[in-house]
């Protein structure tokens, strides 16, 4: 076993055996956790992936009317953010609280701007008509399964835009315990964990991106 | 015993990978490869999502057997979702309707 | 065997330590926590009980006179909603689970304890809202909430019982992923996987169900909300939806889900059978990897709920063969059991005698489903009262004999008191005979073709209805006793030893009850699952 006096025990909660022990369940817990959350988003993804081999010409229509450039951007902007959350986590761990802070609100601050373009992308598409239902105006052949196209696009990228806002919550109250020095090279784990969520959000987007915004240009 | 200390360089260097490659699948959609685009699309936003687990998110590191368990567990039961409801929609077909 | 007599200080325990409710409302002790879920899905189990009479009570005559048939489905509804989500779902996993799981790893609690409280306010949350549907109006779409009914045509709270279902279900989640951290990494040094009760094994394997299955269902029953609430969406066929996948999507949780009630049950028998057999479970390896087996087969056959829905013929022969998979596991348990009370020293006790019922009733709820496996006799039965024979015999004939078995089991642990003995056998007694005479004639009903969720039927079968209805009689008799005499020996019965059975599990080798931080000591395991031989070296902590 583990000697746990040598350590210092800062932050260890009263079940836990000796720091380690509570590290490595709160990483596992985590990890855990994303998996519900890979199946939470995986049920999308099988109504996603029934529906476009059921209605693929439709699908390349509806990804006609997606904005290349603000869903690429939106796509910079996740993996930039990802590797400052990653740097956050070195930062507290060679014992930098402040730079960890720092690595931390900027990466929510671009979690912020993340939503603002998604926000103009959505104010764009009830502009155009191209949401499903009454505010339907879009002249385009097959108009209801290009609907359930959006349809899903509204679902997918809304779950994920809820799950970017909890994020953004997340690492700006981790960033300031992180500022105000709660953190030490021996306990970190809130740093990791909240970034181990927002890597799961980028990577969720890593594959939203192709299958909502690169469909259309396939087509000669 | 803590946690593998990564360096940033590592982290960069992903990065840049990680930029290069949405770069390359942006790229790639203006180009008709055909039949083969959905596939180039998904095995780049497949390796974007690999080195993403394997280094920001630490897997490659892990001295704990079990993170790679469950993060494959995870992907599996996705794929079992997947693809046994696609035995359904993808045979529907097959079987003629009578008097038709 | 420890004395009999009370002390005459009580010890400090997790029950005397502080009485105040905010001791209670606000606590992150696992076994409080347990208790609070007893407490909870005892009231859920009445209110589902009380559906069941009411639909009994129709069934006794041919015509539908007791009430119209609005009101019938909202029954049934309530009725399969009720005890799948609030009741059979936590039942033994947020109860004896919660208790037993960080005892008999040798920990102080779960990995976290305040997500554990939380799941419980998740789950009383959802089942408050749940009564709230009941009270307004009910709804009346099935537990299977299947679309187009539940999305569109439906004037019921649809709404409102899907997002009580969607909040218990995160209760589960909670539930399932402390769990698995808790098993992974809290066991006390010297308890090897190999040397875990077979409890903790297949609370595992219901765990992982539990987090991989639990988020599929909670965004199929969004995805209808948000279709009723928009009047469109993504089962519409009007915009080129399929109906069908939301049932895909349903029973990928929903069948696992069965396993999720079935297994901790088999925790509890393989507990029960050993200790009251004196022998270690035959084959510990095969039972428990079994567990794990049924947990990843339980995930390959849920398109068998769908052979008559209008699913691929091919697709359909895929998940019927798959399905027989399932048996497989299943049996290995069985034959193991059976081969641990072969030539044991088995003594008879309620807990044994729920047991022994558990295995009887539980082989005929897995025959039968072999039978609707069978694609051909599955189109002949579907949606008669032979599936809900069959459910009947896995999830009260199989899990509510188990959940029983466990809480007569580790009363003395959990209260400090005895159950009267002779008040066990006969509630355990009359529940068996109650429950066969219940749901024995429905396989018979069934199979001459008296469909499901009518309620009315041709006079013809009226003789096994009233079988049925008096078997239900008899068997609410049989829940009502336990009900009273364990409340009654709360404060009469006798006080309990440490360790009444003589059992091998770090449970038993704490006080009853046993202190909040569950050892004096953290425990150092040096001996195997099930060794007899141990118990009565390690002293007796006092």
């Amino acid at each position: 076993m583990h000697d746990s006096s040598a350590v210092a025990t800062h932050g260890l909660r009263h079940h836990f055996a000796d720091m380690e022990q509570q590290r490595a369940s709160a990483t596992l817990g985590m990890w855990v956790f994303l998996v519900t959350e890979i199946m939470f988003f995986g049920g999308l993804f099988a109504a996603y992936l029934v529906y476009r081999t059921a209605h693929y010409d439709a699908w390349v229509i509806g990804s006609e009317h997606m904005n290349f450039w603000l869903g690429t951007i939106n796509t910079v902007i996740l993996l930039c953010s990802s590797l400052l959350v990653a740097l956050a986590v070195h930062a507290v761990q060679v014992g930098q609280n402040r730079m960890c802070a720092i690595y931390l609100w900027i990466a929510s601050a671009m979690g912020v701007a993340f939503l603002a373009l998604k926000g103009i992308e959505y104010h764009a598409h009830f502009v155009e008509g191209a949401v499903p239902g009454a505010l339907w105006k879009l002249a385009v052949p097959d108009p209801r399964a290009v609907q359930m196209f959006f349809y899903i696009y509204f679902v997918m990228t809304g779950l994920h835009a809820l799950h970017v806002t909890i994020g953004v919550a997340l690492l700006a109250v981790i960033g300031w315990h992180a500022a105000r020095g709660r953190y030490s090279p021996v306990y970190y784990s809130p740093v990791h964990v909240s970034g181990l969520y927002w890597h799961f959000v980028d990577v969720v987007w890593i594959f939203l991106y192709p299958l909502l915004y690169l469909i259309a240009h396939k087509k000669a | 015993m803590a946690e593998h200390v990564v360096s940033r360089k590592t982290y960069i260097v992903v990065w840049i990978a990680l930029m290069a490659l949405m770069v390359l699948t942006a790229g790639l959609s203006r180009i008709d490869l055909g039949e083969w685009s959905t596939v180039v699309a998904m095995a780049i936003a497949v390796i974007k999502a690999l080195l993403v687990i394997l280094f920001f998110m630490h897997v490659r590191y892990e001295d704990q057997k079990i993170t790679w368990v469950v993060v494959i567990a995870g992907f599996f039961w996705l794929g079992i979702l997947l693809a046994l409801s696609m035995t359904d929609y993808l045979s529907r077909g097959y079987l003629g309707v009578a008097g038709h | 065997m420890a004395t009999i007599a009370a002390p005459a200080v009580e010890r400090e325990n997790y029950l005397n330590t502080d009485f105040r409710v905010r001791s209670w409302l606000l606590t992150t002790d696992h076994k409080r926590i347990g208790i609070l879920y007893l407490l909870s899905i005892t009231a859920m189990f009445f209110v589902g009980g009380f559906a069941a009479t009411m639909i009994r009570l129709e069934l006794l005559t041919p015509a539908g006179d007791l009430m119209s048939s609005d009101t019938y489905n909202k029954m049934f509804t309530i009725h399969g909603i009720v005890m799948v989500f609030f009741f059979l779902i936590p039942s033994i996993p947020a109860t004896l689970g919660n208790f037993l799981v960080p005892m008999m790893i040798g920990a102080r609690d779960l990995a976290f304890p305040k997500i554990n409280l939380a799941s419980w306010y998740m789950y009383i949350t959802g089942a408050g809202l749940m009564m709230y549907v009941v009270l307004t109006g009910g709804v009346d779409t099935g537990w299977t909430f299947y679309v187009p009914f539940s999305s569109t045509y439906s004037n019921t709270h649809v709404i409102a019982a899907v997002v009580a279902i969607f909040i218990a279900g995160f209760s589960s989640i909670f539930t399932g992923f402390n769990f698995i951290v808790t098993i992974h990494r809290m066991r006390a040094p010297g308890m090897t996987w190999s040397r875990l009760p077979l409890f903790i094994w297949s609370h595992y394997a219901t765990s992982v169900i539990m987090v991989l299955g639990t988020p599929v269902v909670a965004i199929a029953l969004t995805l209808v909300a948000l279709e009723r609430a928009f009047h469109m969406g993504i089962f519409d066929p009007r915009l080129g939806g399929d109906p069908l996948l939301f049932q895909h999507l349903f029973w990928f949780y929903s069948h696992p889900a069965v396993y999720i009630m079935i297994l901790p049950s088999m925790a509890v028998v393989s507990e029960v059978v050993s200790t009251f057999s004196r022998k270690r479970v035959f084959g510990y390896a095969a039972v428990a990897l079994a567990s794990i087996a049924i947990a990843v087969l339980g995930f390959l056959v849920w398109a068998h709920h769908m052979f008559v829905a209008g699913i691929s013929a091919y697709a359909a022969l895929v998940f019927s063969l798959l399905s027989y998979f399932v048996a497989v596991p299943s049996a290995i348990k069985v034959f193991n059991w059976m081969a641990t009370m072969y030539k044991g020293s088995v003594s008879l006790a309620t807990p044994m005698l729920y047991a022994m019922g558990f295995i009887g009733l539980f082989t005929m709820g897995g025959m039968t489903g072999l039978y609707l496996a069978a694609l051909g006799i599955d189109v002949h039965v579907h949606d008669t009262y032979f599936v809900i024979a069959h459910f009947h015999y896995i999830m009260v004939g199989g899990a509510v004999m188990g959940y029983l078995a466990g809480i007569h089991f580790w009363w003395p642990k959990i209260s400090g008191r005895m159950y009267p003995e002779a008040w066990g056998k006969i509630a355990a007694a009359t529940i068996f005979i109650g429950f066969n005479l219940t749901f024995f004639p429905q396989f018979v009903l069934g199979y001459l073709g008296m469909p499901r969720r009518y309620h009315a039927y041709p006079p013809e079968f009226q003789v096994l209805n009233v079988m049925s209805t008096a078997g239900a009689s008899i068997l609410a008799v049989g829940y009502v006793l336990p009900l009273i005499y364990l409340l009654w020996s709360l404060r009469y019965g006798e006080v309990a030893p440490d360790n009444p059975w003589a059992a091998t599990g770090l449970e038993w080798r704490t006080p009853s009850p046993p202190p909040t931080e569950n050892f004096p000591e953290t425990p150092v395991v040096t001996w195997e699952a099930y060794d007899y031989s141990s118990v009565a070296e390690v002293p007796v902590a006092r």
